[in-house]
């Protein structure tokens, strides 16, 4: 059995005050780290809505990197505790979802921390290749929803008596 | 529906970019492949951000009538102004197009070009499936209140506030003590030119005391602030001075008729004494007597007794006024600069350095006090018995910096003020100096020439931490009554044990200790150590996160006197930028409630720090205040009716990144990655 | 002649039906409009009835239930093709309900608990078969799904009619409302149109009162004193789902301090009922360090089941990975 290493893919959330500046860093520092995680950047961690990461899943995804400025030193003051918030409580539905907390890790990352970053990253790239791939398998497109990758932006029409 | 047009730029960034991801083929990747995705075309270029660059993008999107445009390049924090501002200056809402960050996360970072080529394209097709839910997008327009809160009255601030003055607009400077100053009063002499603090501060100092534009507060602390950039309500708390500023004369006859002595451990250090009605110093600004309730007669016994002040008060009415209260005052402001500078780090944490133990172990601050002409030895550098002269002094650096026990900061000037220190006390009691370094940093502007000098002037220079100052003699020879600085000298490959009859601290500046709660009041952010984070480390040094509040001096780092003079001007600058444009136009990352859809449910209530959500009780749903709100989006992703909207964040324009970033993986079997 | 109708039940409980029959006399109205052609809990009739029909000859069919076995599947496709509009009606036919809940577990498992459980008067290990030779000939039975699908994943649906059940006042409105497009008296509601339910959540028709919301601590009904009967009850430590499910309900079991359990499915343009809920309760949980927000989650014991009671089989994930597993 020859099969080619698993390489893991991963979404990584990343605020536009830390983590991402963090990952900008790393960038400009030239810190070496595996092209697994492909990101998106949101204004804070507090934006990430647990239905991100979970969309992430079930596209295809291995993993889920949620990076935000450490405790108390949020940009918007607090916000990265509610993401602490939602990690915490999604980790406990996931589970029942039969995925693995390591597979939604919650990272923090100032500015000046592109080595840290890049860190995590290895890190995680590591862990998910010990755990080998999730490929959730894929959602049946409802035929009504065909296109939409979106919420759908079908009218509502409210019926009352 | 109109059919969306994309144009896709690949740029090569010379070979920063082209070096690593094969750029081309993320352009026929962009053309070919994510055609039926909206893409109208894609080229790649060597640098994007060239005028010719820009020119080719504004030429497609007149005549190919491009509808969104993504530039695949560096970091949007680089760039993304650029980028719109060609789209806007093309007809194109500037909103409309995206940055898709291929150089600092992927081909800095990343050596296979496989890898980093697949992945440059994964993040074009996330970054084109985002555009393609981009709105267009309006900047917010707040008008700029011209006047401006100036926070702490040392060097920064008063020179901050001294050049928004000079321009014509009100400040308001406010000191949480009694005078204007800071640690730079303190001082005795500045390096490397020894030109004496006093002499230079106090002009500026009286500057801001007299300038008609500058509307002093001392004595002072802010509360709270609420509003926004251009628009701040700013709550004060003054603290009673049991003076009528109004009336007094400043002519010091109640301090002189004061019978309560006490050590002033603030000005003085601890090596000086006060009365209980005091002058914070003697250049002191404004020029008004600050009683202390703590030690005062009247107030101790209970409000009764003495009155000794209020006595002799030659002025009419009686200037002291025992009945004043700690008062609020209300500012209106359009920018904040804080200027709060830095605390002293408590050299007693050092246990093995005696300071607090060892009498003759001082702090630099003591050493400049008793170096003052001013100052309670009246210039005089003595042991702690106030008379004998010490024949030899060591001189220890980074004591609580550049130690991961206390601080891994390097407090930038103790280098310097140990260099000024050892050549004060040389040319003032001709003892023999021994000054212990690790290194030694004297990087500014005639700096380095000046520890030449002090080579010059015979000073002994032993490279290494000290591990003890001890009082205990040893070796044989040692005498009861000296001090014992034991030092690895790491040049000569020795361990030393250095007899001195004096040692001087040069003790770390610390952050403040209540920054972090300063941070909160004025909604900046703070970094664990304490220090306040500023916008961007080089670019943009003054700036905090929070549009409309600036940071100067120590606050936000340790630093010299011109630094911080420097920052001080240059925060005024930025704030006397914002006064002139009157209006300014901020990012519209914002977010709004869709009333037909809010339920009336709360909870996203108490999510924002801003209070830009408030409950409209009579309709039964929340609202938001875009001129609070900073965009972070919490309550968006909080919000579970969905009732929230994050303009330039939105659900669609996520969720269709998140589509598009992994496209590549349900075009072809997993297994091939 | 009159149009057709048809209502036909897949993995469900039967309350749909019931339901419809309790709008009481404005049934009638429906007897009147339609030629009831199809609707097994109401009369009898039989599949070849359906198949013998004419593609398209039915006007509208409510369908209510999730798609677990074969035989669900199937009839989802055959009534699919025989209607001109299809209507998912009620929870299970939308979002999975409760009988998707089962995607929590896989088949085996499943098939374990019914069959080798306590409950089970099966003696020893026994499973259904899809195919038995009796002396009577080869008796089938339809085969059990990996996991429960919502009938929009199966077969491609017009408009969707939420609740469990749908709340008998809703029902005659989207009745009134099809009887007067089958006339031509209205016009049709667009493509994917919700019928029957509110635009914003239940929280809107919840004449509880509310403040800003701080959670610090969680528990179950019976742990709690009693509850103050005006003040919403999620401040009173009581998990509700309503400020993520569609309103439309008229808040009923709030109202009589129940809290809601979701079952009108995720608000307008949500993605995910559960995902929404999960964010929002855990935002407001008052603790800023791990181990305290852990505390206070305790008191939510299961996270999957309270978030996605009804929406699991429609929401993001949809199912336990190892039930999903089997569906490949």
């Amino acid at each position: 059995m020859t099969a080619p290493a698993f390489e893991p893919v991963i979404i990584g959330f990343t605020c536009n005050w830390c983590s991402y500046r963090a990952a900008d860093l790393a960038g400009t520092a030239r810190i070496e780290y595996p092209p697994n995680v492909r990101l998106i950047r949101v204004m804070c961690s507090g934006r990430v809505d647990p239905a991100f990461v979970l969309k992430a899943l079930a596209d295809g995804a291995d993993g889920v990197l949620i990076a935000g400025c450490h405790p108390g030193e949020c940009h918007y003051l607090e916000q990265n505790y509610k993401a602490l918030r939602r990690h915490r409580l999604l980790l406990r539905t996931l589970a029942q979802l039969g995925i693995e907390a390591e597979r939604v890790r919650l990272a923090w990352a100032s500015a000046a921390e592109g080595a840290r970053f890049a860190e995590e990253v290895r890190d995680m790239v590591a862990l998910l290749r010990a755990l080998g791939p999730l490929r959730w398998p894929a959602r049946p497109i409802p035929a009504a929803h065909a296109q939409a990758t979106t919420p759908t932006q079908a009218a509502v029409t409210e019926v009352t008596t | 529906m109109v059919q969306e047009k994309v144009g896709v730029y690949v740029c090569h960034c010379g070979s920063n970019i082209a070096g690593v991801v094969d750029v081309g083929d993320v352009a026929r990747f962009a053309a070919e492949e994510l055609k039926d995705r909206g893409v109208a075309l894609a080229r790649d270029y060597t640098f994007m951000c060239s005028v010719s660059g820009q020119d080719m993008i504004e030429r497609d999107i007149r005549e190919l009538g491009l509808t969104r445009v993504v530039v695949a390049a560096c970091s949007p924090h680089l760039h993304e102004a650029t980028f719109r501002g060609a789209c806007a200056r093309a007809g194109l809402n500037p909103y409309l197009s995206e940055m898709a960050s291929i150089r600092e996360h992927v081909a800095w970072v990343h050596r296979d070009p496989q890898a980093a080529t697949a992945k440059a394209k994964a993040i074009v097709a996330g970054t084109v499936a985002r555009v393609l839910r981009n709105e267009p997008l309006q900047a917010i327009e707040v008008p700029i209140d011209a006047r401006t809160l100036v926070v702490g009255g040392g060097i920064a601030g008063i020179q901050a506030a001294l050049e928004v003055a000079e321009a014509g607009y009100d400040v308001h400077l406010i000191e949480r003590e009694p005078s204007l100053g800071g640690h730079m009063a303190q001082f005795d002499k500045t390096f490397p030119t020894l030109d004496c603090a006093a002499c230079i501060l106090t002009p500026k100092m009286a500057a801001a005391g007299a300038h008609p534009k500058i509307h002093l507060h001392t004595w002072s602390e802010v509360e709270k602030v609420e509003g926004q950039v251009g628009d701040y309500t700013v709550h004060v708390r003054r603290k009673p001075r049991y003076v009528d500023a109004d009336v007094c004369t400043g002519c010091g006859i109640c301090v002189e008729k004061c019978p309560v002595v006490v050590v002033d451990d603030t000005f003085e250090a601890g090596i000086g004494y006060r009365k209980a009605i005091y002058w914070p110093f003697a250049q002191a600004v404004p020029n008004l007597p600050v009683l202390d309730p703590a030690t005062c007669t009247y107030f101790v016994g209970g409000k009764g007794g003495c009155r000794a002040c209020e006595k002799f008060c030659p002025t009419v009415p009686n200037s002291i006024r025992f009945d004043q209260h700690e008062e609020p005052l209300t500012l209106r402001v359009g920018n904040i600069i804080l200027a709060t500078g830095f605390d002293l780090f408590d050299a007693r944490r050092v246990a093995q350095y005696g300071y607090g133990r060892l009498a003759n172990v001082f702090t630099s601050l003591e050493l400049e006090r008793m170096c003052s002409a001013a100052g309670p030895t009246g210039g005089k550098v003595v042991l702690r018995d106030g008379h004998t002269t010490p024949r030899s002094v060591g001189i220890v650096h980074c004591v609580g910096s550049r130690d991961r026990n206390y601080n891994r900061h390097c407090s930038a000037i103790c280098c310097m003020q140990s260099l000024k220190t050892a050549h004060l006390i040389k040319e003032r009691t001709g003892a023999e100096v021994y000054d212990f370094y690790i290194d030694m940093r004297s990087p500014g502007k005639e700096y380095d020439e000046f520890y030449q000098r002090v080579l010059d002037d015979g000073v002994h220079f032993i490279r290494g931490k000290v591990a003890e100052i001890s009082d205990v003699p040893l070796d044989p020879g040692e005498e009861d009554g000296r001090l014992y600085v034991q030092v690895e000298d790491t040049l000569a490959g020795l361990r030393r044990r250095i007899p001195v009859d004096m040692v001087v601290l040069s003790a770390a500046l610390e952050p403040r200790r209540d920054s972090a709660e300063v941070g909160r009041i004025f909604g900046i952010a703070c970094s664990t150590r304490g220090w306040f984070i500023e916008k961007h480390a080089k670019l943009d040094p003054v700036a905090t996160m929070t549009e409309g509040v600036f940071v100067a001096g120590c606050a936000q780092g340790p630093k010299d006197i011109p630094a911080s003079v420097a920052q001080g001007a240059a925060a005024a600058a930025r704030v006397l930028n914002h006064i002139r444009q009157g209006v300014l136009s901020l990012e519209p990352v914002r977010a709004g409630v869709l009333a037909e859809r809010c339920s009336g449910c709360r909870l996203c209530n108490g999510l924002c720090p801003f209070n830009a959500i408030r409950f409209d009780a009579e309709h039964g749903v929340s609202e938001i205040n875009a001129a609070l709100c900073q965009g972070c989006g919490t309550c968006v992703a909080a919000c579970p009716a969905g009732a929230i909207q994050g303009s330039g964040f939105s659900d669609a324009q996520l969720y269709a990144q998140i589509d598009g970033l992994l496209a590549d993986l349900r075009r072809q079997p997993a297994e091939a990655t | 002649m009159k149009p057709r109708f048809a209502m036909y039940w897949a993995a469900s409980c039967g309350g749909c039906e019931i339901a419809v029959l309790n709008i009481d006399e404005r049934v009638l109205a429906l007897d009147a409009a339609f030629d009831i052609a199809f609707w097994p809990a109401a009369m009898d009739a039989k599949y070849r009835d359906v198949e013998a029909l004419e593609d398209g000859a039915i006007w509208v069919t409510l369908f209510n239930g999730g798609i677990r076995t074969d035989e669900n599947e199937h009839m989802a496709h055959l009534l699919r093709r025989k209607s001109r509009l299809l209507v998912a009606f009620g929870s299970c036919a939308n979002e999975g309900c409760i009988p998707g809940l089962a995607n929590l577990s896989t088949r085996a498992d499943l098939l374990r608990a019914a069959y080798d459980g306590p409950g089970s008067e099966h003696p020893g290990p026994a499973r259904p078969q899809t195919a038995w030779d009796a002396a009577e000939g080869t008796l089938t039975l339809p085969a059990l799904q990996p996991v429960l699908r919502t009938l929009d994943q199966v077969v491609e649906v017009d408009y969707h009619v939420p609740g469990c059940p749908p709340e008998s006042h809703q029902i005659a409105a989207v009745l009134d409302l099809l009887i007067a497009v089958a006339r031509g008296e209205s016009e049709a509601p667009p493509k994917g149109a919700v019928l029957g339910a509110g635009a914003s959540t239940v929280c809107d028709e919840c004449p509880r009162s509310r403040d800003v919301k701080r959670i610090r601590a969680l528990a179950r009904i019976q742990q709690l004193p009693p509850l103050d009967a005006n003040l919403c009850l999620l401040e009173q430590g009581l998990m509700c789902a309503g400020p993520a499910t569609r309103g439309g309900c008229d808040a009923r079991c709030p109202r009589v301090g129940a809290p809601c359990i979701g079952c009108y499915g995720a608000a307008p343009d949500v993605l995910d009922q559960g995902a929404r809920l999960m964010s929002a309760i855990a935002s407001v949980v008052d603790a800023d360090d791990a181990e305290h927000i852990d505390r206070v989650l305790d008191g939510l014991p299961d996270p999957a089941g309270t978030f996605y009671r009804f929406g699991l089989a429609r929401s993001l994930l949809r199912a336990h990975r190892a039930a999903l597993a089997a569906e490949e």
